[in-house]
């Protein structure tokens, strides 16, 4: 088992893993509750390490090939056949900067519900759905295959719609999964009917062979349509947004950070669909004004519906689609520049932008979930009125607060700011409206943070609380020391990381290459 | 002609699925609407796969006479629409237990007076 062998199966190891991993842990938990919480925490650690590790190879040496079930794992066309037939996991840049993003939200999530989720029941199942999100997040991140995309979208969903209703003696908890389980099923069913149309017209499930078959027939569009309103559906973009503040409001908070690794995982498989299946035989600039237009509808329709909001979790909610708005507008300039050549290394510039702040969304907007789960831990409620003082008792969570309001707000030096900077100079070349309502809401989105922050953290002591516990105080730090990582180095994470993630993102005929051959 | 009443049908389940989704107010009956949208769905999947005179799809199983692949039925949308089939069970099932759980938080089944989350 030398390194070698670990690199070549990474991506199948770094699926199976987490799988086998959550049917284990029930039965751990039977024995001894302690091993129960280490064993999960040094699964998620080893599976941390194994995505930095493969993440350090894709940035290096490009694409990575794996073929379920084949005898040698590059060989995606077996000597038989003309077209792949096995299921393949295709790791580019994209994917494994995706699988990053889920890794560490799902490191610091299981870190802090240690002590979170420490009076409630049924321990041991939590983790094991916990586990399983994470398996649905990174087989869709992961996965070259369209069926195997729909597969591990109906594992997240079930997983997550779970979780939501973990704390089932709230009716308002079993009712926001409700809401959120028929939303993903609608969304899914559209997902598989729409590969079902592609499969009636290729006989193919591979994104990539699919890709280089593709005509754009009417009924390519009308799977294009589906494919974009189910994914669009999921990732909680305006005007199918309304599952969004319900569902994560009421879920646990260390839920809720992963609820929104789960939907850029369904932003991700938008953007795959958008670029890579459909690609060059697409109308770019239409496809990129539909989503410029999603994405600036969720940035306004998101912020104005925070700022009245009373449950702060529910207000964060709300941010959430606000700041989904700028991933979609980052990456919808960039589509919509591409066909223009004078101006497509903006359109790179507005990808990078666009891509950059999916990762740094995760982690601010997980971290404040997460100060707000510390929050309730404490108080026992959610509602902004109730709250007041905290600052004195609770200086950490405070601090870590600050921190994650003023990245949102695209304050520097946090991470917030270099992404949104990206994405403002990109859409200035479109139109400067663009960037103008972009600053809009960066500005309305810092004010409505000030004032959580007032009404929960300053004034006077009225609450005699403790600080939260340690386990709960470092999973928010995980997050707090990437924000502060990715704020000082911004120049190094976009060359580094960013960069090939967009770079793949746009390169289609390297992604069918990779399977395809020559 | 007789060979796109399937079509027909998918089509019509579909729409009875989504109609019931939207506009059905009692919690059970958008579960039902969830069913018959899936079984919509998945009867396009089989009937995608369907040969005229076909057979099972299995080599040492032909029938004699028959030697060519084509008239196989395609094997691949009946494995898609057995994982379908399998998904569609357990999402049901959460459906189903989810509701429950309304059912004795609230008291009712009816989605006008299930909306605590609004107030």
């Amino acid at each position: 088992m030398n390194v070698d062998w670990l690199l070549e199966h990474s991506p199948a190891l770094i699926i199976v893993l987490p799988l086998l991993a959550a049917f284990l842990t029930p039965i751990i938990d039977k024995f001894s509750k302690k091993a129960r919480n280490a064993f999960v925490i040094a699964v998620l650690i080893i599976e941390e390490i194994l995505v930095i590790f493969l993440a350090h190879d894709v940035f290096t040496n490009g694409i990575h090939i794996y073929t379920m079930g084949a005898a040698n794992p590059t060989e995606t066309v077996p000597a038989q056949a003309a077209v792949p037939i096995r299921i393949v996991l295709e790791v580019d840049g994209m994917s494994i900067f995706m699988a990053l993003i889920s890794a560490t939200v799902s490191l610091a999530a299981a870190i802090y519900s240690l002590a979170y989720i420490e009076e409630e029941k049924g321990k041991g199942k939590f983790y094991t759905l916990l586990l399983l999100v994470l398996v649905g997040m990174l087989g869709m991140e992961l996965t070259g295959d369209m069926f195997n995309m729909f597969v591990f979208l109906e594992v997240l969903s079930i997983a997550c719609a779970a979780l939501i209703a973990y704390r089932s003696h709230f009716g308002d908890s079993v009712e926001g999964a409700f809401k959120f389980l028929i939303i993903s099923s609608i969304a899914a069913l559209f997902v598989l009917f729409a590969i079902a149309l592609l499969y009636a017209q290729y006989d193919l499930l591979n994104i990539a062979a699919l890709a280089s078959a593709i005509n754009y027939t009417h009924l390519d569009k009308i799977a294009l349509v589906l494919l974009i309103a189910a994914f669009a559906m999921k990732c909680g973009a305006v005007p199918m947004h309304f599952w969004t503040p319900d569902a994560y409001s009421v879920a646990p908070s260390s839920i809720t950070a992963m609820l929104v690794a789960a939907s850029q995982a369904s932003l991700y498989a938008l953007f795959r669909v958008c670029f890579t299946l459909y690609g060059v035989t697409l109308n770019l600039a239409t496809i990129g004004a539909v989503i410029i237009i999603f994405g600036l509808l969720s940035m306004f329709v998101g912020v104005t519906m925070a700022i009245p909001q009373k449950d702060i979790k529910r207000l964060m909610a709300y941010h959430a689609i606000s700041q989904t708005g700028y991933m979609l507008l980052g990456v919808g300039v960039g589509l919509y520049l591409l066909t223009k050549p004078e101006f497509s290394s903006y359109g790179i510039k507005a990808m990078e932008g666009g891509i950059f702040h999916i990762i740094n969304h995760a982690m601010y907007k997980g971290l404040l979930f997460l100060t707000a789960g510390a929050i309730y831990y404490r108080l026992k409620t959610r509602n902004l009125n109730e709250m007041g003082g905290l600052g004195h008792s609770m200086k950490y969570t405070s601090i870590f607060f600050i921190i994650g309001a003023l990245a949102i707000a695209g304050i520097p030096p946090f991470n917030g700011f270099a992404s949104k900077l990206l994405i403002y100079e990109a859409a200035y070349k479109v139109s400067p409206i663009l960037s103008i309502i972009a600053m809009l809401v960066s500005i309305l989105t810092l004010a409505s943070f000030v004032k959580v922050f007032h009404s929960a953290f300053m004034g006077p002591k009225i609450h005699d609380v403790e600080e939260v516990p340690k386990s709960m105080l470092a999973g928010m730090a995980v997050l707090t020391f990437v924000i502060i990582l990715f704020g000082l180095f911004p120049g190094w994470v976009v060359s580094n990381i960013v960069h090939p993630a967009a770079q793949a993102l746009a390169d289609q005929a390297a992604y069918i290459q990779a399977v395809l051959g020559g | 002609m007789i060979y796109n009443i399937p079509f027909y049908t998918v089509v019509a389940l579909i729409l009875i699925g989504l109609y019931a989704m939207l506009f059905k107010r009692n919690l059970i009956k958008i579960a039902i609407g969830l069913t018959i949208l899936e079984s919509g769905v998945n009867l396009f999947l089989i009937t995608l796969g369907y040969r005229k005179e076909g057979v099972a799809p299995i080599y040492t199983n032909l029938p004699s006479g028959i030697d060519v692949p084509d008239k196989m039925v395609l094997p691949v949308p009946q494995a898609l629409t057995l994982t379908s089939i399998v998904i569609g069970v357990a999402v049901l099932a959460l459906v189903l237990s989810i509701t429950m759980m309304i059912y004795r938080h609230y008291g009712t089944l009816d989605s006008r007076k299930v909306r605590r989350l609004k107030e």
